[in-house]
């Protein structure tokens, strides 16, 4: 309930500036759409016996919702938590620091589904989703998103400057999305980068992501969204107990 | 219920550092009681503890008729908050402030709406409902919080340092609000090093010093307790002041303090030591007689003046 009130300053915050977090994230997976599908798509063949651009596309739609809870959760809250002081704000009032620490993972939650389903409409009116089955996406973004609300908020608990946020994005982000199987399959890769991808939540949310928008979801697929959830409540309890002794001392 | 909050024996460390010492108080239903105190005395640290940001690791404090560790949201719904530290949402409109606050104290959106022009109507920011939080004055931050605070028409408002850093124009306008509320029967707690603010507003002070409680009384009672009536300021340099002065004002009954390079003397009848001081080799020109107030109080008390 409070973490719910918590979300709701959120999303009057979201009411008056969505534009600018529509730019961020929205345009930079369009153009690396544009510039990947037709670049490389020129010279790479049928991947699995997709255009190149088709398999792309469900890459951008998860990388913008990872991008969407990423950023909220870390930078977002970065700047509410040490420059802003909303959280303090909001701890005098009829919350806990649970609440405030969940409402704002909520908030990135919900901006991922929001953002990676924005960029789904774009892909599927480019007529790059064959199956209605990419309907179930939405959700799958929504847990992706709780996942990485979770592990950019367990990073941000630590920190104490904003800087270091970059390596958050350089070292975690960053192999995520090259090796997790967005731009290139990931038999590609020597064996244990592909084992080390079972770690990798984006690798579990675009496998499944793929396989919905060709419309080929298959009961071996439940397997990474197991992982997905598995990653997630492993991680979740960390950032809370984090920001809480944080908060309150 | 009479007390609205009750400490015994609070202690809170900070790594090495003892920030409370042991405090005892307790806060009756619609009283208005300072606590007043140089920077790290101890103060904000014993507020958030009040109202929820700092847990009770030593010792006991009932808030609102329940003893608490960390005081929980039931009990936060009914205590208004204004922080040392200004920290209203910058994202959000002045009127957005209250709105979204009111949200999270279950307010509905429609009842939000109208307690928060009630409230901007009270603090006097009815025209800055649509600006933007950096767009205000210092002065009119610190009615936007105070304002913020009362969204949920509390019963008791804690206030940390509600009018450092204002001019005396604005100081006087939050005062005249803050009776206002007294006289609605809202319990106030504040924090102040200002000591016409004590005196102004509370009924009764706790002074505060390195983490503990030196003295406690309404202000008048303050002075009677710990100082001689009447003051006389010694403004010459120390150097300048005559030798043996500080034995004879004694001899007469006197008291004397310096603080820093302040001398204070004090006495019971303040004419007949002034009449003395020419005979003593001090012109009387170089000194100041007036009666004995919180100021002398706090500087024996502790040692060290007023803080700006
Ligand atoms: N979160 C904290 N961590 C470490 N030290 C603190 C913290 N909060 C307060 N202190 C220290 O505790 C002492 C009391 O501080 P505080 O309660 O803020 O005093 P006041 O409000 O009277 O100025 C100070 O020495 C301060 O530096
Ligand atoms: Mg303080």
């Amino acid at each position: 309930m409070g973490a719910l009130r918590v979300l709701n300053r959120h999303l009057r915050v979201f009411g008056r500036t969505w534009q600018h977090s529509a730019m961020f994230n929205v345009i930079e997976p369009l153009l690396y759409l544009a510039a990947f599908g037709f670049g490389m798509g020129a010279l790479v063949q049928d991947i699995e016996g997709m255009s190149y651009l088709e398999f792309l596309a469900p890459g951008m739609v998860t990388l913008s919702a990872m991008y969407a809870a990423t950023f909220e959760c870390s930078y977002g809250t970065f700047v509410r938590l040490q420059y802003q002081k909303t959280f303090l704000a909001m701890l005098a009032g009829p919350v806990t620091a649970r609440d405030v620490i969940l409402g704002e993972m909520l908030y990135g939650t919900l901006k991922s589904a929001l953002f990676g389903t924005v960029i789904l409409a774009v892909v599927a009116a480019l007529g790059l989703i064959r199956s209605p089955q990419a309907l179930a996406i939405p959700l799958l973004l929504a847990l992706q998103g709780a996942v990485f609300a979770a592990l950019a908020m367990w990073y941000t608990a630590y920190i104490s400057n904003i800087d270091y946020l970059n390596y958050y994005v350089t070292l975690a982000v960053l192999p995520f999305f090259l090796f997790g199987g967005l731009y290139f399959p990931v038999s590609t890769l020597p064996a244990w980068v592909q084992a080390a991808n079972y770690l990798n939540p984006l690798f579990h949310s675009v496998e499944v992501c793929r396989a919905l928008a060709l419309g080929q979801a298959a009961a071996g697929l439940w397997l990474h969204v197991g992982l997905l959830v598995a990653i997630g409540a492993l991680v979740l309890p960390a950032p809370l107990r984090l920001m809480e002794k944080r908060l309150i001392n | 219920m009479n007390n609205v909050v009750t400490a015994e024996n609070l202690g809170k460390c900070y790594g090495d550092l003892r920030a409370l010492k042991g405090v005892s108080f307790s806060i009756a239903e619609g009283e208005c009681c300072g606590f007043l105190g140089h920077n790290g005395a101890g103060k904000s640290t014993t507020m958030r503890m009040i109202y929820g940001l700092s847990t009770v690791d030593e010792g006991r404090l009932t808030v609102l008729g329940r003893s608490v560790r960390l005081t929980p949201p039931d009990i936060k719904s009914l205590i208004g908050v204004v922080p040392q530290e200004d920290n209203l949402d910058p994202d959000l409109t002045v009127a957005e402030n209250l709105e979204v606050y009111g949200g999270l104290f279950g307010l509905r959106r429609r009842e939000a709406a109208e307690r928060t022009r009630e409230l901007l109507a009270f603090m006097g920011l009815e025209d800055k409902t649509r600006a933007r939080v950096d767009e205000l004055s210092g002065g009119l931050k610190r009615r936007l919080v105070i304002a913020r605070a009362l969204i949920n028409r509390p019963r008791l408002v804690v206030l940390d340092e509600p009018t450092t850093g204002l001019d005396p124009q604005a100081r006087h306008l939050v005062w005249q609000k803050l009776r206002t509320l007294k006289a609605e029967g809202v319990t106030l707690i504040l924090t102040t090093h200002y000591m016409e603010e004590a005196t102004q507003l509370c009924d009764r002070l706790l002074v505060m010093h390195e983490g503990t409680i030196l003295a406690e009384g309404s202000p008048r009672q303050l002075i009677e307790r710990h100082t001689l009536p009447w003051a006389i300021e010694v403004l010459v340099p120390l150097e300048q002041v005559p030798p043996g002065l500080n034995d004879k004002v004694t001899e007469a009954g006197g008291e004397v303090l310096q603080v820093v390079d302040g001398l204070f003397l004090y006495a019971a009848d303040g004419e007949a030591l002034w009449s003395r001081l020419g005979s003593w080799g001090l012109s009387p020109h170089a000194c100041f007689l007036r009666p004995a107030n919180l100021e002398d109080v706090f500087l024996k008390l502790t040692g060290k003046g007023e803080e700006d």
